[in-house]
């Protein structure tokens, strides 16, 4: 018995649809569909000879080693970016929840990062870091510890990593402090008065309430990672050194882009766009089963 | 009466258009890479040009860096609105090459304009470049440049090196590297800018051996890389050393390595003569000399191979447009343009004239060194291995031996592996972007 909105005109629903739709079919559909077309083509970058090879481009991408590899740098640099800039942000939102004095002070500071554009962000990060002019980078060499993300691969996926979710931070805090604020204070006050220390009242009361939020966020955050670090990768790094941060989107423009393989590029993206339609309707499946409402 | 007034006004309004697009001065895009001072150069061409005419009008169009002016042009083809003319880097000049009825000769359209193009005029080793196998000049040299070696005399003389006399051989800059380091007068001894450039494609022409076969892939697409020989395979160990005791330090890709020569990082450089101008503006007491060579391989010095770019005419365009562009060629070739773009930008001069003309006004006596890239451009005639690269996917091929070199010099693999497999991997994707 959920409530029903009734529409007694039957064409304004579809009326007031269709911006939305136009919008969806022009910017969604007609490129995909075009991706899709040049998937199965073999051309030269001038498109002056074209060849349809059916399926042959998604069967050399699939067997390259260096779209394996490149499958495994995504995995590991989305896992940690969304990992990192998840629980630094919920970490964040509960301190600032319980400053009393500049509250307000506080989480604009906190938020600020996130009006920074990605590629702004990674050369930022580039300059505190990089191995010879870089400020932070004298510091840690000071420290003893050999840092080169030009050439180390680790070094480079850690400074990624850092920047992508240094950038997310914000974004996640706004929402944990929207989803700490819609807990009843009641709820932790009785758990207080029955004895429960700081840590248990988080655990089994504030954490199980902002399942909703951090659903949401996990979704958000993953796609984030998996589409819109790009101008991050492309100013820090440039998917090296080597092969070490090349991820399936920055693949995706280096062999369209740069390597001009049209092809090769447009399979990658269809593949890619099957990734993440599966990898969402994954979470929204399973993940969200176990997200209680309220 | 009313409609009568209508009609007369429509045909006023079309004689007026007829006659207006019969004076209307035909318009040349251009469009180009250059930023900076080099960005002024162009636009004050194009002014000087479109005030010494009133026929056509060069409207010049800043599109990006050199890859993305490349692929705007490209995208722009695809899409059937492309420029006049392009400025295309050296390595796209294979792409630009394989897409013959995409462009047009520049030899045809000089004499479109009725001229006729003299190669004879022109440094040979940029015609050669810039050519068909058969001789035919496709694009035309616009700004060329060649590598060569740069230090910094406060390090050299705290490390006792002298610096009138730099280091003319590898071995030689890696000794003078060495001792830079454990003199402790710098942090590092030497870097470098494009290592795919000046260690590979450079390398192979200064000592006349062979990058691949079919002349380097100027007689054919089909080329098969040659990367891996004994002479590179030593070369390359040297820097991989060098490295591991981090007396060679590795900047990046492309230019990066400027700034920690300019931070006084590092005692010598090698770098494009193109780089001078920031050199110049940071004050640094610096020094030029060649590009260094092995000693061991004979014949060496051979001479070295142009980079920088060339201008580009899409093809599909108005004989009238062609006759603009014609003219805006034959007025870039002019001695009194050439010399000025050469001495004020420092890249090389296109024109022979040009040059004889900076050498009379006493240019290089004022400033040494400005003459060592065009001299070690000329100094002997060309050989099979020595008049340049040209693959059809130049720049994905640098792209993987940057990824093998940046595994050698983490010190993953060595030199011989690293070239080993550049070739590998180099010569599938050729032949992918060949179409076998």
């Amino acid at each position: 018995m959920s409530p029903r909105v009734v529409f007694p005109n039957k064409i304004l629903p579809y009326l007031l649809l269709a911006p939305q739709l136009a919008i969806t079919l022009v910017f969604f559909y007609w490129p995909a569909s075009q991706a899709l077309y040049q998937s199965m083509l073999r051309e030269d970058p001038f498109g002056l000879k074209s060849q349809f090879v059916w399926f042959d481009n998604f069967a050399r991408v699939l067997a390259d080693p260096n779209y394996l590899n490149s499958v495994k740098v995504t995995a590991v640099f989305s896992i940690a970016t969304a990992v990192v800039a998840m629980a630094t942000a919920l970490l964040l939102a509960v301190m600032a929840d319980k400053v009393i004095r500049g509250r307000g002070f506080y989480r604009t500071l906190m938020i600020w990062p996130y009006a920074v554009a990605p590629a702004i962000a990674g050369m930022l990060w580039l300059f505190l870091f990089n191995p010879s002019i870089g400020t932070l980078a004298y510091g840690l060499r000071w420290l003893g510890i050999a840092w080169n993300p030009l050439l180390d691969g680790g070094d480079a996926m850690v400074l990624v990593v850092a920047a992508a979710s240094w950038k997310q931070i914000s974004y996640n805090f706004l929402f944990f402090v929207a989803g700490l604020q819609a807990i009843p204070k009641t709820l932790i006050e009785a758990a207080a008065i029955d004895g429960a220390g700081p840590t248990k009242r988080f655990w089994t009361i504030v954490f199980p309430l902002l399942a909703p939020t951090t659903f949401f966020l996990l979704v958000v955050n993953t796609v984030y990672a998996f589409f819109d670090t790009f101008g991050i990768i492309h100013a820090v790094t440039g998917g090296g050194p080597g092969k070490a941060t090349e991820t399936l989107v920055y693949k995706v423009y280096n062999d369209g882009f740069v390597n001009l393989i049209l092809g090769d590029s447009a399979a990658q993206s269809v593949i890619l766009m099957v990734i993440v339609i599966a990898l969402t309707a994954f979470q929204f499946r399973y993940v969200e089963k176990k997200v209680h409402y309220g | 009466m009313k409609f009568q007034g209508f009609a007369a006004g429509i045909a006023a309004t079309i004689t007026l258009l007829s006659t207006s697009s019969a004076f209307a001065v035909t318009e040349i895009s251009w469009w180009h890479a250059m930023t900076g001072a080099n960005n002024e150069v162009v636009d004050t061409l194009s002014k000087e040009f479109n005030e010494s005419q009133s026929e056509y009008k060069v409207v010049p169009v800043f599109k990006g860096t050199y890859p993305e002016t490349l692929n705007a042009g490209i995208a722009a083809f695809r899409a059937k609105q492309p420029p006049h003319i392009m400025q295309v880097f050296d390595v796209g000049t294979g792409v630009m090459m394989a897409a013959e009825g995409a462009v047009k000769p520049v030899a045809e359209i000089l004499s479109m304009g009725g001229k006729q193009f003299d190669k004879s005029q022109y440094l040979p080793g940029i015609v050669a470049y810039y050519s068909k196998p058969d001789g035919t000049m496709l694009s035309f040299p616009y700004n060329s440049s060649s590598p060569i070696l740069y230090f910094n005399k406060d390090i050299f003389e705290k490390a006792g090196l002298d610096v009138n006399n730099p280091p003319k051989t590898w071995p030689e800059v890696w000794e003078a590297a060495r001792k830079i380091k454990t003199s402790g007068a710098a942090p590092c001894g030497y870097t470098s800018t494009w290592l795919t450039w000046i260690h590979l494609e450079n390398f192979s022409a200064w000592n006349n051996q062979q990058y691949g076969t079919n002349e380097n892939g100027l007689a054919g697409v089909d080329v098969e890389l040659k990367i891996n020989s004994p002479v590179f395979v030593k070369h390359f160990q040297a820097l991989a050393d060098l490295a591991k005791e981090g007396v060679f330090r590795y900047g990046g890709r492309t230019s990066e390595a400027k700034q920690i020569f300019l931070a006084g990082e590092c005692g010598i450089f090698t770098e494009s003569s193109g780089g001078l101008g920031d050199i110049v503006k940071s004050g640094m007491n610096y020094g030029i000399g060649q590009l260094p060579y092995d000693p061991e391989v004979a014949g060496a010095p051979q001479n070295t191979i142009p980079g920088g770019a060339s201008l580009w005419v899409f093809g599909g365009k108005s004989d009238e447009e062609y006759k603009g562009v014609a003219a805006f060629f034959d007025f870039l070739s002019q001695t009194e343009i050439q010399a000025r773009l050469h001495q004020v930008s420092g890249y090389l001069p296109v024109t022979l004239a040009a040059y004889e003309e900076t050498k009379k006004s006493g240019f290089y006596e004022k400033n040494p060194g400005r003459e060592t890239p065009i001299t070690q451009m000329l100094g002997k005639e060309p050989t099979e291995n020595s008049r340049g690269v040209r693959l059809v996917n130049l720049p994905q091929v640098r792209d993987i031996q940057n990824e093998e070199f940046e595994k050698m010099l983490a010190g993953e693999q060595t030199a011989q592996q690293a070239l080993d497999n550049a070739v590998s991997r180099g010569n599938a994707a050729i032949q992918q972007a060949i179409g076998n």
